[in-house]
């Protein structure tokens, strides 16, 4: 089931989702629902082919080396497809956007892909490789993802401040 | 790290040193914003800029270096460690995870164990550890040189039981 309602397809830090996204995959997300292809990195050279085919079709494409704070492009995007770290796919949840997370063990030096398994265990997210990226999104059900619950640091700091002798 | 300082009662835990890594150029940033806040929430400009210091330190290792010359650029970050240690005294440290807090809980440890000082020492694993902990985490865990550990996930603290699981910071 495609989200048909979905316009905006924001890509983060793709230097590892971007090697995925030859033109045969990136035709195909435009087929269903992209007209606007933002990405987020640090290498010209991965700019330029990118570009070159989003041209051919109709796809806008924004690319920054870095962006101080992405919460506005994240609220107006109707689905994020991002890299594995921990503060994209946190920022993301926390303003309820539905996120797909792309695993790529080969250029990730952290074992980040535990998060992302986790939380797509409990439904919050989905998780994808770079070569099973297209099924995902061919696949995925939005609405079947469970909104996430921000943590908060007052139960560590109640235990920090007992330990420590202050009244809690 | 900001999550739990944000959450902190700023007059029991005054004045507050951030140490980075030499390299990392997005964290300090981030904890200055947040002290200057502080001013204007309070307003008394003089107590609060003396109340945080922003300082760098040596990583032991960078991302990817050899562990030959690691060697080296370890022992030069536990000297820069022990110094600012020695300096700061610090009575409590809290630190989440790189590599450039072990050099430091390692001098506040060392000092406590002469009898020299006396820093309380929380760590707070990465919320990215789900089912194993960092290296640094390891190593504080077995070597027991933090007065608690925490871990944000129940399946890590059913596997290193003298870790305190108190929910998710995020």
């Amino acid at each position: 089931v495609i989200d048909k309602e979905a316009r905006r397809l924001y890509i983060m830090d793709p230097i590892q989702t971007s090697q995925s996204l030859e033109e045969k995959k990136l035709r195909n997300l435009s087929g269903y629902f992209v007209f606007h292809f933002m990405l987020w990195w640090n290498g010209e050279d991965l700019v330029k082919p990118i570009c070159a085919v989003s041209g051919n079709l109709n796809l806008q494409v924004e690319h920054f080396t870095f962006l101080p704070s992405i919460a506005d492009s994240i609220r107006e995007a109707s689905l994020v497809i991002s890299h594995a770290g921990s503060g994209s796919i946190f920022e993301t949840l926390r303003l309820g956007k539905p996120l797909i997370v792309v695993v790529n063990e080969d250029l990730m030096d952290n074992h980040q892909s535990e998060l992302a398994e986790e939380l797509a265990e409990q439904n919050h997210l989905l998780c994808a490789h770079p070569q099973t990226l297209r099924e995902t999104v061919e696949a995925m059900d939005l609405h079947a993802l469970q909104p996430y619950i921000p943590g908060e640091a007052r139960p560590v700091v109640a235990l920090i401040n007992e330990f420590l002798g202050f009244p809690v | 790290m900001m999550n739990i300082v944000t959450e902190l009662q700023k007059d029991r835990f005054t004045p507050r040193y951030y140490v980075a890594a030499l390299t990392d150029n997005m964290s300090l940033p981030k904890a200055q914003v947040y002290e200057k806040s502080l001013i204007h929430v309070e307003g008394d400009r003089e107590t609060i800029i003396e109340n945080a210091e922003f300082m760098q330190i040596y990583r032991s290792r960078e991302v990817g270096q050899s562990y030959i010359t690691a060697i080296a650029t370890t022992l030069r970050a536990i000297l820069h460690a022990m110094w600012l240690i020695i300096r700061i005294r610090p009575q409590v440290i809290f630190c989440n995870g790189p590599g450039t807090c072990i050099p430091l809980c390692a001098s506040a440890f060392l000092l406590k164990v002469l009898g020299l000082g006396w820093s309380s020492i929380f760590y707070i694993e990465s919320i990215a550890r789900v089912k194993k902990l960092s290296l640094s985490g390891l190593l504080l865990y077995k070597l027991r040189m933090a007065d608690q550990f925490f871990v944000q996930w129940p399946q890590l603290q059913q596997k290193y039981p003298r870790a305190q699981y108190a929910g998710r910071l995020m």
